[in-house]
Parts: structure tokens; sequence; C-alpha cells
């Protein structure tokens, strides 16, 4: 920077100031643009202003030689200025929405909890302290007479009323419990997304044929949507029989209308999206619009769904098992069976029931809150 | 003493976790009784802001507004809320781009139209409503009593837009604040509008703050124009006077790139180059420096101020301004190529070329 | 023989109710009775408002719509006669461009990818490097920098997203570009850059262009010839230069004296026609000339029963009016009593009381009065020189 050009500038330096300091003395300053009073700012240019265009178009070429001198100093000091904060080049949606997810915080405690209940479903069964159905304490429990035995030194959480350790058997039922969630999610959205896909690509691009498949899948969705979901459950549940491959059957049939319509809704909306009629006036196949455009742009809704439905799944499972439709194995603990069982002795022993409810609660909160939080990740509307 | 005085507005918006981003910084000027004064400029410039924080209805949480704002002696930013809402309606009123969506769609205008009567008037029951007729007659809406048992989406465009107009003279605010008032609407339809908007000003005496990014609207409408460029006014004059002669590049180039209906053909325009997203700040010189063909060193280093160099009540932003049409024949500086992410394509100017 | 000419092309769009069996219950009549030539290498341009069918016929020259009744020829095929496969394979030589620069792009696909979408689907370019040098070389001719190659739409700004649109679209080197709304979405100092470019395109490939856009200023800008469209149908074409100078239509007219010129010398002193009412419904439009319900000149007789064809009036001028020549001359002028007659009679023939339609198209269906017409003595300027 030349002495030469920081000159004319000195006197403006203590109105520059205040804009960019506090804001309280720059209300209070007596406007120095509205009035122009500060001469000496102005110097520079009204000298003239006030002449004569002929003269003064000869006066402008003085600034200008003087910009032509030091070019190569004002294009250092513009690229200096414009120098951009490196923004994170070639970023797609996925990874733009991962980041914004890292960053929050419902997401972080979400993704913990999950990991925690994770973990624990896989090792589960060896850190478990004794075996689940080992009846070790059978004689020191005797529910019939209302007599419990709650924490202590070695049985952390106290005893079943078979005399089980109750421990053991939360830590062996996390996985039972997982396993019912994620096999039903699964049902759920692999059959929903499959009907709600045809269904949805017939009536996007499919023409007059397409309106009519959609009509007639849309119809049967519609009916199994009006059967209230655990009567759905139950009756399944009722002819396949007391097992837990029921309990994941009955629980994810219940989601398929929903993943269905989700998609449908999901595609249809993409379909008219402005990229898809890009993509037919190119000449793309019918099959690769929707393969590659309506399809990845309307699955964000249904992730989103796929994580809030494992949570539902989970409670929903716990349910089932509490009205007795779920599995009685003793060797395969399951915290909704536990729930179930522990009823009859809620008035001795709460705890017992507290536990296996308190996994339940946390477990779905914890896929909740990652849902909720891929929700914001995902919409659009909040791209920054 | 002029109806609304603003001084030095300046809105910040703070997020948590962001940097503050300054939306507004520096725009003053005053609107007189009866007069139009134009707020001009592109998007991202400031200028919706500018008339949300005036109305008070900016969000509390995550704003700063600083500077003064005079409505007829009182403060508009030391109100109360309860009093600011009084003021709206009754002194001050809006009218907003989407008249679709700024119109209750499930309410007949009717019933929206005589909410506001009596909320401000405290007219009732029938005479509310023939009140009510009578102002959308007012706005050139045709066969007003059928109209105000009609929704929202049974008006057309131009229809919704009066009727949005009726609700906001209904209590003969003293001005009148159009955001884009025209833009959502067709060139036939927005004439209309505008011969409407005219008309109040003319025949009520409204005072007029008139928000939009058509240079040609300002053309026959306003008597007073701000240029705003990234937040702050680069340009102050007299109508005649800024379309005839302007002196900030901005203003000026914004002049070449329109094609104009009655201009020659065949001539490539002249457009700026760049895009609004390269700017640098105003605290380290002019934002529009980097698109600018008339930069100095002086734009880099530095908040250039509003001076008057010319005519009385021509202010320019400016340290190497326009003086007339030929200064632009100069041969164009070399534009550093810069990282054009989010930036217009910065290594060809056709400007240059032209 | 013109390289695309439509003759009499019609786009209805049946509006359907039921549910397992659905009935026709009318037609939106977007695009009615449409013929147009355009010759290679030149730019037609279409104006008109919002609801006039002017996006639908780009639209079905690329059949992206259904089309009705018609021919749609070009370069000596009816693209509305072929099958759907063939039709998708002509694509590559007619192309579009779009209005919302955003949302044409596919936001999860970065640059080449959408590139190279095109090229795919019409198998150019045998490898991978052989695309990508073609890409490169169109990112270069529409100015944007290499390394944009491997970016997502959502990290540009407006305008350089309309050239990514512009370059999908030269990437397949095709003859004809729609180009539908091609900077209405743009900022102002940006729509220049895009319109400059969009010439310099035409001039080194020698590209045809359809340009559909509202802004009458933009549209006399780019274009060689020009047809004004009002509710699905052609009212005057004409050259460019011969439609501003002496526009013939009243709808011309008026559209023109409402296009605002940012000049306060010309605002100030220019005759304003101001039409009075909004546009009325495509699915029921008027009878008779189409634009009799908002016409300043309209005459009692004809107008509202015989529908006007275009015809020449000399130099490739033409003209939908039954009375264009009784205009010209001066022999019929503008009544100022037009406006407060036109109140009563207009409402009749297009009110549609129900207002069903309405929201079809979002176009409102009544005809309405001027703006002037409730203000006391100014009534009579509704439709004349405004000073």
């Amino acid at each position: 920077m030349s002495t030469e050009s920081n000159e004319p500038r000195e006197p403006r330096e203590p109105d520059t100031t205040p804009a960019d300091g506090a804001a309280a003395p720059e209300t209070d300053a007596p406007e120095p643009g509205t009035t122009g009073s500060p001469a000496a700012s102005t110097a520079p240019t009204a000298s003239t202003a006030g002449d004569p265009p002929a003269t003064g178009a000869e006066r402008t070429d003085s600034p200008l030689t003087k910009a032509r001198m030091s070019k190569g100093d004002k294009i250092d000091r513009l690229a200096q200025l414009t120098a951009r904060r490196e923004t994170s080049s070639g970023d797609s949606l996925w990874v733009a929405a991962f980041r914004r997810l890292r960053s929050s915080k419902m997401a972080i405690i979400g993704a913990v909890i999950i990991g925690v209940f994770v973990v624990l479903a896989i090792i589960g069964p060896w850190i478990a302290p004794y075996s689940p159905t080992a009846q070790s304490w059978r004689g020191e429990v005797f529910s019939n007479r209302g007599i419990f035995v709650g924490p202590r030194a070695e049985n952390w959480l106290g005893l079943d009323n078979l005399g089980r350790d109750e421990l053991s058997r939360l830590l062996v039922g996390a996985r039972q419990t997982l396993l019912v969630g994620i096999v039903a999610t699964l049902i759920g959205f692999v059959v929903g997304a499959l009907i709600g896909g045809v269904s949805g690509a017939a009536l996007a691009l499919g023409g007059r044929v397409g309106q009519r498949i959609d009509a007639v899948v849309m119809r049967f969705i519609d009916m199994m949507l009006a059967l209230p979901s655990l009567l759905l459950a139950v009756s399944i549940a009722a002819v396949m029989g007391q097992s837990l491959t029921t309990v994941m059957i009955a629980v994810g049939v219940v989601q398929i209308p929903i993943f269905a319509r989700l998609l449908r809704g999901s595609m249809l909306a993409q379909a008219n999206a402005d990229y898809v009629l890009a993509a037919r006036s190119l000449g793309v196949k019918r099959r690769r619009i929707v393969l590659a455009h309506v399809l990845p742009n309307s699955l964000g809704p249904v992730i989103v769904q796929t994580t809030l439905v494992l949570a539902t799944a989970i409670i929903e499972a716990a349910a089932l098992s509490f009205l007795g439709l779920g599995n009685l194995d003793a060797a395969q603990p399951e915290w909704g069976v536990m729930l179930a069982q522990s009823q009859r002795f809620f008035d001795q022993a709460p705890m017992l029931a507290v536990y296996p409810a308190l996994g339940i609660i946390i477990t779905a909160l914890g896929f909740t809150l990652l849902g909720e939080a891929m929700r914001e990740a995902l919409d659009p509307k909040l791209r920054s | 003493m002029s109806l609304l005085s603003v001084d030095e507005l300046a809105v910040t918006f703070t997020a948590k976790g962001r940097k503050d981003f300054q939306a507004v910084s520096g725009v003053s000027f005053s609107v007189d009784q009866g007069e139009v004064i134009g707020l001009v400029g592109e998007s991202g410039c400031g200028k919706s802001v500018t008339s949300l924080a005036l109305m008070g209805l900016l969000p509390s949480k995550g704003v700063r507004v600083g500077g003064r704002a005079e409505f007829d002696g009182t403060d508009l930013f030391g109100l109360r809320k309860s009093q600011l809402r009084d003021m709206r309606g009754t002194q001050l009123a809006m009218i907003f781009q989407d008249p679709l969506s700024s119109l209750n769609p499930v309410v007949p205008i009717g019933v929206q139209v005589t909410e506001i009567l009596s909320r401000h008037r405290g007219l009732r029951g029938e005479k509310a409503r023939k009140e009510a007729a009578h102002l959308l007659e007012r706005v050139g809406i045709p066969d007003p009593t059928r109209r105000l048992k009609e929704y929202p989406h049974q008006l057309s465009g131009g229809m919704r837009q009066r009727a949005l107009i009726a609700m906001a003279v209904a209590c003969a605010p003293r001005l009148l604040i159009a955001d884009e008032p025209t833009t959502a609407l067709d060139v036939t339809i927005q004439a209309q509008i505008l011969e409407l908007l005219r008309e109040l000003v003319d025949q009520e005496g409204t005072a007029l703050l008139m928000i939009t990014h058509d240079l040609g609207v300002v053309a026959g409408l306003c008597d007073r124009v701000n240029v705003l460029y990234a937040g702050k006014a680069v340009e102050v004059a007299e109508r005649r006077e800024l379309f005839a002669s302007p002196m900030h590049p901005y203003a000026h180039g914004l002049l070449g790139s329109i094609p104009r209906l009655d201009s020659p053909r065949g001539q490539p325009l002249n457009p700026i180059r760049g895009s609004i997203n390269d700017q640098i700040a105003w605290a380290d010189g002019c934002a529009f420096a980097p698109r600018c063909d008339h930069y100095v060193m002086e734009c880099l280093t530095g908040t250039p101020q509003l001076t008057e160099p010319a005519a009385a009540g021509h202010g320019v932003r400016c340290v190497n301004p326009v003086r007339d049409s030929s200064d632009l024949d100069v041969p164009h500086l070399e534009a550093p190529v810069m990282d054009t992410t989010g930036s217009e394509a910065t290594t060809r100017h056709p400007g240059g070329e032209a | 023989m013109s390289l695309l000419e439509l003759s009499d092309v019609k786009v209805h769009f049946p509006v359907r109710k039921g549910i397992l069996f659905d009935r026709v219950v009318g037609h939106v009549q977007a695009v009615d009775g449409i013929s147009l030539s355009v010759e290679a290498g030149q730019t037609y341009g279409l104006v008109g408002e919002s609801g006039c069918g002017k996006t639908t016929l780009g639209r079905a020259i690329l059949r992206l719509v259904d089309i009705t009744d018609g021919e749609v020829v070009f370069d000596g095929t009816d693209l509305a006669q072929l099958p759907e496969e063939e039709m998708r394979r002509s694509r590559r030589r007619l192309q579009m461009v779009f209005q919302d620069p955003l949302g044409s792009l596919n936001p999860r696909q970065n640059i080449e990818s959408i590139l190279a979408e095109g090229m795919d689907a019409h198998g150019i370019g045998d490898t991978r490097e052989e695309r990508r040098e073609r890409i490169l070389k169109v990112l270069d001719r529409v100015g944007l920098p290499d390394h944009a190659l491997g970016r997502y739409p959502h990290e540009f700004s407006g305008g350089q997203r309309q050239r990514i649109g512009i370059a999908r679209a030269l990437v397949l080197e095709p003859d004809v570009i729609i180009c539908d709304e091609p900077v209405s979405a743009l900022d102002v100092s940006i729509q220049a850059q895009v319109i400059n470019l969009l010439e310099e395109l035409q001039e080194q490939l020698g590209l045809t262009y359809v340009v559909i856009a509202h802004d009458l200023a933009v549209v006399r800008h780019i274009s060689d010839v020009i047809g004004v469209m009002y509710l699905g149908s052609l009212v005057e074409e004409a050259p460019s230069d011969d439609l501003y100078a002496s526009p013939r239509h009243p709808y011309t007219k008026a559209l023109m004296s409402a296009v605002p010129v940012p000049d306060p010398e010309v605002e100030d002193t220019r005759e304003r026609i101001l039409l009075t009412g909004d546009l009325p419904s495509p699915s029921n439009p008027p009878a008779g000339c189409r634009f009799h319900t908002r016409c300043p000149w309209r005459q009692p007789t004809r107008c509202d029963t015989e529908r006007p064809g275009l015809t020449d009036i000399g130099g490739g001028h033409k003209v939908a009016c039954h009375f264009v020549n009784e205009i010209a001359s001066g022999e019929l002028a503008p009544t100022s009593a037009l406006a407060p007659d036109m109140l009563g009679d207009s409402e009749s023939p297009v009110d549609d009381p129900g207002g069903d339609s309405a929201g079809d198209s979002g176009e409102g269906e009544d005809a309405a009065s001027g703006p002037a017409s409730g203000a006391p003595g100014s009534g009579g300027k509704a439709a004349g020189t405004n000073a």
C-alpha cells in the first residue's frame, strides 16, 4: 500500500471507526452520510464534482492513471480481501447432511444411547455375571408370599421371581429386543418400500396404466391402514402361534402401509420436480429416471421414518409380549416378556418392571432422538 | 420535519455458533407525506430486512437492530410491543410480495377486512361490512359485496393484491410500505396495481416506501431512490437525476445491463461481472469493488462514506464514481482471477469484451 | 422448409374427477391451435402472461406433455406421431433450458454426473475420459471452471446454476434449444450475463432458440421473431423490430405499454393502455376473440362471436384481430366510456360462478373493472393516455 493512496483517506478514519466498532457511538454520530458535513472526507471527489463535465473528464484520468500504476498492488489487495474461507468443495448432500448430523447434540445423544444398546446386545451374554436362565437362588425368593430379593453385592439388580439374576437377564435380553426391533423394521421397510416404490413409479411415469396399478395397490394399502395396528398384530400372532418370530412379523406387517404411503408420496412429489422434467427432456430412459433421480431424492423421509419405527417396533413388540403373544421360552429373556411377567408382582417388587421398562424407554428415546436429528439434517429447507 | 426518518439503520442477525451477519448497515432516508421513496436493489441487498425492521416484524431473538427510526416524532425502535401493534395498521401498513400467502386461506376476504376495521376503528356488524365493501370498491374490486364472501383462492392474483391493499389502507395509514408488491404479478396487472398505488399517494397524501428490484417500476413511481448494495445505500438521488446520471458504478452498471424495450436491438448487454457473492466486507473497503470496473486502491482500504459530490441531494458511496458515461469507455481494469466457488465466472467478463 | 414447424398444435389437459373410475369433467385448453415456424439459426420469442400456455407449448414441442392435436414437424419428421422410444432419441437434437436453475438440477448429482447423463442416454462418447473431455469443453464454453466437475448444484450461485443448465443442453450438441424463462429467476445484473452467453453460443454454434418469457424487453432483445400469446393462442407474430415499432393487436399494445422502462422521461410521457380485469380461465375461454373481454377496442359485432385467425398484414407481420386495419388507421379509437361499459358486459360471458376451475391454473376467472373505476374523476383515464 503506497503512502500516496493512504493520504486522502486519513481524515476519513474517525468516520469509519465508529461504523466498525460498537453500535452506540454510531447512532449518536452526526450523520456523516446524509449531511455530507465532513468536508475533508469528501475532498478527493468533491473537488472535481463541482466542475463542468469537460474538465471533470480530464481530472478523472488522474485516479485512473494512479490506479494503473498500482495495478499489481490493487489486485493483490482485492485477492487478499476476497479470499474465502475454504468452502468444503464437492460435498454431496449426504455428506453435508452427515456433517450437520455430527454437530447436532440430539443426534449425538441418540447415537450414544443406541451405541451402548447395540454393544450390550452383542456382548451381553459374555459379560452377564450369571446364567440368565439358571434359577440359582430359587430358595431365597418366594413370590407367592411376597418375599423378593433386591439389589445386593452378588446380584446388583436383585433377583426375579424365579430366583434368577435380573442383571444377567437384562443384558442377555437386550439382544432379543434389538433383534425384534430390527427385523420388524426391516420387514416393514423392505415390503413397504417395495410396494410404495412400485406404486409411486407407476403413477409418476407409467401413464394411464400406471395410474390404474397405483390405484389398486393403494386401495389395498388403505385397507391395511384401516385396521387398528395392534388388532392386526394380535390376529397375525393368533394365526401363527406364540413365538418371537410371530412378534417380529406382526410388528413388521403393521409398518408396511406406513412405509408404502410415505415412499409413494415422497416419490410423487419428486416426480413433479423440475429436474425430473429436465431428465426427460434430455432423453433419459424412464427406468433410469426412477432409479437415479426420483428414488434417491425420495429416500430422506423414509430413512428418518426407519429410525422412528425402530423405536415404536421395540415398544410394540414389548406390548405384544406383555399381552402374552411373545416368546415365553425362558431361555430367551426379552425385555417385553420380562415386563409382562413382572406385572403380577408389581406391588411387591416394582423394580422388576421398572428395569426392563426403563431399558425399552431409553432405547426408544435413543432411536427417536437420532431420527429427529436426521429429519432436521436431511431437510433441504435447512440447507445452509 | 419528515413523517419517517431513518438514520443509520443497522440490522444484524446473530445465531449461535455462526458468525454474525450484518444484513443492513448504514441505511438512512426520510419519507414525507405524499412522497414515494424507493429502496431498490437485488436479492440480498437488505431491502426487505429494512422494511421488516421498520414494521417491527423481525423476530426479537437473534436479531440486533441499531440506528434510529422516527415516525412523526416517535422512536419506532423504542416502542413497546403493544404500542407498535397499535401503530401498525393505523399509522404504518405493509403490503407483501405474495398476496396468496399473506391472506388467511380459510377465512373469507370480508372477515379479514372487517377484523381490521373492528380492531383499529371499532366498527362492528353491518357498519363494518359496509365499510369493507366500500374499501374493496376503493381499490378497484368490482362487485365488492359478493367478493367479501369469497375466499382468497377464489380471487385472481391481481384481485388478491388489491384486497391486501384494501386491508392495508383500511385505517388510512400515513405510511405504506410496499415490499415488491407487483413482483408476483403479470405486467398488465402490475400496471394496474402501480396505478392504484400512485392514486393513493396523490389523493390521500399517503407516504409510500416502495421496495423493489425493478428499476422500471422505480422510474415510473418513486420521487427519490435509494440504491442498496450489500446492506448499505450506495447511491441516493432524485429519480430523474439517478437515471440521467447514475454515479455509483453499481447503479450505472445495473442500468446498462437491463435490456430495455425501447433500446435499439443487436447490441450485447453490458453486464456487471460476478455475483453478489463476490464481495468484501464493508469494513475492509467497498463491497462492490470485486465486481467494479472502476475500483482504485482507495476502494480497498476502509469503508467508503455516502457523500454528495454533485447536485444537492445526490449522494453516492464511492471514492471513484462515474462522472459521465464516457468514463466507462476507459479500458477496463483486469479483475483478479478469484476462486469461483459460489461466484459468477470471473475468468470471462463479457463486460470487458463488449 | 423451416427447421421447426408447428401447425395447429393443441394441448388440452383433461380435468378428471373420481377415484377408481375417473371421468373427464372438462378440459383446460392450455394451448389451442398454434401454428408457427422457426427458421434454423433464428431465435423465436414467445411472450405472454402467466397462464397463456407458453410454457406448455414449449414442453409440447419436446413432447414432455401429450399433444392433443396438430403437428410438430422438426427437420421433416412429425414429432407428434413418433413412437415413445424414437421421440426419446430425437430429444438429443431438441434440448431445453429451464426457469428454475436450482430446481432443474438433481441436488444429489455432481456436475459431471449431470452433464454425463444425457450422453449416457444417447450413447455419446465411449469412454469416461472421452465424455469428460467433452464436458470440460462445454464447461469452458459456458464460462465455468474445470474444478466445477466434482461439485454439487447447491455450491453454485444462481447464475452459475443456469450456466450448468445450459451446459447440460449443449453437451448433446442439439440443433434447437427451448429456453423456458431462462433468466426470470436471476438477479438483474446476472440476467445480462446469461442473455449475452446465450447470444454468444448462438453465434458460435449456429443454434436455433425458442425463447419463452414473460418479460417483453428480454424477448425483444434476444429474438428475431416474436409471437405474442394470449389464452392459448397467438394473437400477433412479427419480426422483433417490427413488433416494437408498430404493435397491431390491442393486447400487444397494452402489454407493451405496461412494461416499465427504466427511464423516468419515458415513463412520464408514454401512452399507457391499462387493461381491465384478469385473464379468463383457460378451461372456459370466452367465445369469439379470446381477448374481447378485456379489449379496449372491442366492437359490438364479430368480436364476441367470431374467432379471428392469424392473418398476414404484410412483411411477415401477422395479427389475429378483426379490426386491425381500422384500429391502425385510427378509425376506431378506444373510447373513454369503454371502461365502465365493459365492467357490466364483460362480467357475464366469462363469469364462472362455481369458481371451481380457478384453482387449477392459479388464474382468476373473472373479468373486473379497472383500478380507476371506483375513483371519482379518473374513470375516464383507464384506457387513455396517462401523461
